[in-house]
């Protein structure tokens, strides 16, 4: 029997196998930021173990940075010494931090990308449950605990055992307008928030193939909302050019011998899965979610589905929203675009091609912020900073900001955000506040009119 | 990490599905650099109002229910990986969680903090929701080592990985397991 692309990736990162239990998983990149690390770094220091292999650790700092004024010193005290504490801690380890204001800072799933930190075939953890994100280059990549960072810490290696295998495949020609965003809000829709759990997802299809290397980072970025701990998409000739010539990526004859061993990676024909769904491109629409979890979307032109468990009503009474109801027409006072699902150079381009020459709605607060400085960078070269600030959108600093509002950037009590982050969970984006889950274009057709229209109208 | 081998105790019902991490703890409470003090916040938006008064409606502010046993709707601990959530749970003195379905990684924090996830069918759990919530003096028992949860509407056996059973049993965690392994993950590493 053949075997899966995550098989290929797992089995060749096996240090051992434990009878009857876990096996021993050798980790090839540890990346870490300011919020779950530090409880790892004490353990090590009480329990006198020395970090295994610093060269393989790289941090950042992004979960609680402020996206204004990063050139300040950072005013909220909990987030600053966070912050102090990591540099600390990676001083002390000899670990390489791209701190607040290095050229390299950013979301950890946007910055490790574009540095060439993330190479298909790799395995790669992070104490952050959107890990899943690198997966996007036919790596295994998955979040862990802080017991875990703190393992990895020591040991460079993992405990675990082998999840099952699922595959989703796509195949057909997405209609205009529909974006990577959509494609998994969509399957998580249509399979689920736990569909996934115990599971590592295979995205497979002429979808997939045909999306560039930021599309497949959004929708492996949400692979755990349907609670599958990873996504992975097979590493072709887009994943190759994508990664060839990055900073840190492979260089000569180094590059030319992974590029053949990355090319043996894909599943082969007849491996077969615990799991498959397919799904037809024809059949997705732009969506939004209309409830607190993120398998609660809709077709933007859709009703709210009628369920009369407790939960659901429960859900939708927090939002607002009744059973049956259109969101159509629904005022919308803020609007994020950012977050490590969508604040990479092309989502900001689909923003600024739409909002060119047009205004924001005047009750509308449209935040715009960059998943990292080369982004940031990017933008300002392109001129989309400028398209920004004539259409009156706020561009801020990079950062995770109200994606989990750790940072002062929080919607308020009661509020709707039509968000292009990942979870619409209660308070998510802060106290009281209603996530509405979307597109780049969905949220940014939704900033100029102030509510959310059928984008689907205005494009064909 | 400490041993845990069998509890006795009367349980809280929390008959809500799909609770996720940012329920359990909220975000903007994740900027300590310690484990301890987080059970202050478990729960923090369902458990105090808007301005820090209790929500006499929720659950563990009712002082009928009281005890170390957790029973919570299906898909308990889903979305972000914030070991912050286990230790949430922990400080304020969970030992077991009950559920019908739990999220993997948040299964993988709380047996790495001593926190046992029982996982039960759905139907179990909704008569076992039903009889917390009618019977709060009630007490279950659970003994790990049989892997049995005894309660007054039956006994079950659960499911639980060998390995993190012994850890659990004996209250190490993998970090000492790992260094112990430190030969052949270099071996590995000489073959990379």
């Amino acid at each position: 029997m053949g075997k899966t692309l995550f098989d290929k990736v797992w089995d060749a990162h096996v240090v051992d196998v434990i009878e009857n239990g876990p096996q021993v998983l050798y980790i090839d990149k540890h990346l870490i930021h300011e919020v779950t690390s530090p409880q790892a770094f004490n353990e090590l220091r009480e329990r006198h173990i020395p970090l295994f292999r610093p060269d393989k650790v790289v941090a950042t700092a992004d979960h609680n940075t402020p996206t204004i004024n990063q050139h300040l010193p950072i005013k909220d005290a909990l987030s600053r010494n966070q912050l102090q504490q990591l540099t600390e801690n990676c001083k002390e380890n000899n670990i390489t931090l791209y701190g607040l204001g290095h050229k390299y800072n950013g979301i950890v799933h946007v910055m490790a990308p574009e540095l060439g930190i993330t190479q298909p075939g790799m395995t790669i953890v992070c104490g952050d449950s959107h890990t899943s994100t690198h997966g996007a280059f036919g790596s295994i990549a998955f979040g862990i605990g802080t017991s875990q960072v703190a393992q990895v810490f020591a040991s460079q290696c993992l405990l675990l055992k082998k999840p099952k295998s699922l595959r989703v495949t796509v195949n057909g020609t997405l209609k205009n307008g529909v974006l990577s965003k959509d494609v998994i809000l969509y399957i998580i829709s249509k399979i689920g928030t736990n569909a996934g759990t115990g599971y590592f997802c295979e995205y497979a299809g002429d979808v997939f193939e045909n999306m560039s290397m930021e599309g497949r980072m959004t929708v492996c970025n949400m692979s755990i909302e349907m609670g599958a701990r990873g996504g992975m998409i097979a590493p072709d000739q887009m994943t190759i050019d994508y990664v060839s010539g990055r900073e840190f990526a492979p260089k000569g004859k180094d590059l030319e011998n992974k590029i053949a061993y990355w090319k043996t990676l894909p599943t082969d024909d007849d491996a077969v899965f615990d799991k498959e769904y397919h799904f037809d491109a024809a059949d997705i629409a732009p969506m939004v979610t209309y409830g607190t979890n993120p398998g609660m979307g809709i077709k933007i032109s859709g009703h709210i589905p009628n369920d009369d468990s407790d939960s659901f009503k429960k859900s939708l009474k927090y939002m607002g929203f009744s059973q049956g109801e259109s969101l159509i027409n629904k005022p919308i006072n803020y609007v994020f675009i950012g977050s490590c699902t969508n604040s990479r150079i092309e989502d900001f381009r689909v923003v600024a091609e739409y909002i060119k020459g047009k205004q924001k709605a005047i009750n509308v607060n449209a935040l715009i912020v960059p998943g990292s400085q080369q982004v940031a960078q990017q933008i300002q070269e392109e001129g989309l900073s400028t398209i920004f600030e004539n259409s009156g959108f706020e561009l801020r600093q990079p950062g995770c900001s109200a994606c989990l509002a750790m940072n002062d950037d929080k919607i308020p009590q009661g509020e709707y955000c039509v968000s292009t982050s990942n979870r619409n969970f209660e308070g998510r984006q802060g106290q009281g506040a209603r996530t509405i889950l979307a597109s780049p274009l969905v949220a940014a057709a939704t900033a100029i009119e102030g509510k959310i229209i059928d984008i689907t109208k205005q494009l064909n | 990490m400490n041993p845990f081998k069998t509890l006795i105790s009367r349980a809280i019902p929390l008959p809500v599905e799909n609770i996720d991490t940012d329920q359990i703890i909220p975000a903007r409470f994740l900027k300590a650099t310690d484990k301890k003090g987080f059970g202050e916040n478990l729960f923090r938006d369902w458990r105090y109002e808007k301005n820090g008064s209790p929500n006499d409606t929720f659950i563990l502010n009712n002082s009928k229910y009281r005890g170390d046993i957790l029973v919570a709707g299906d898909n308990f601990g889903c979305g972000s990986s914030r070991e912050h959530a286990a230790w949430a749970l922990v400080d304020y003195g969970f030992k077991v969680i009950i559920s019908s379905f739990f999220a993997d990684i948040f299964k993988g924090n709380a047996l790495n903090n001593g926190l046992l996830p029982i996982q039960v069918s759905e139907g179990f759990l909704k008569s076992l929701l039903n009889h917390v919530e009618n019977n709060p003096m009630s007490e279950l028992t659970i003994n790990l080592e049989e892997q049995t949860l005894k309660t007054a509407i039956g006994t079950i056996d659960f499911e639980i990985d060998p390995y993190k059973k012994l850890c659990m049993i004996n209250g190490h965690d993998d970090i000492d397991f790992l260094i112990s392994k430190k030969d052949k993950i270099e071996a590995f590493e000489a073959n990379l």
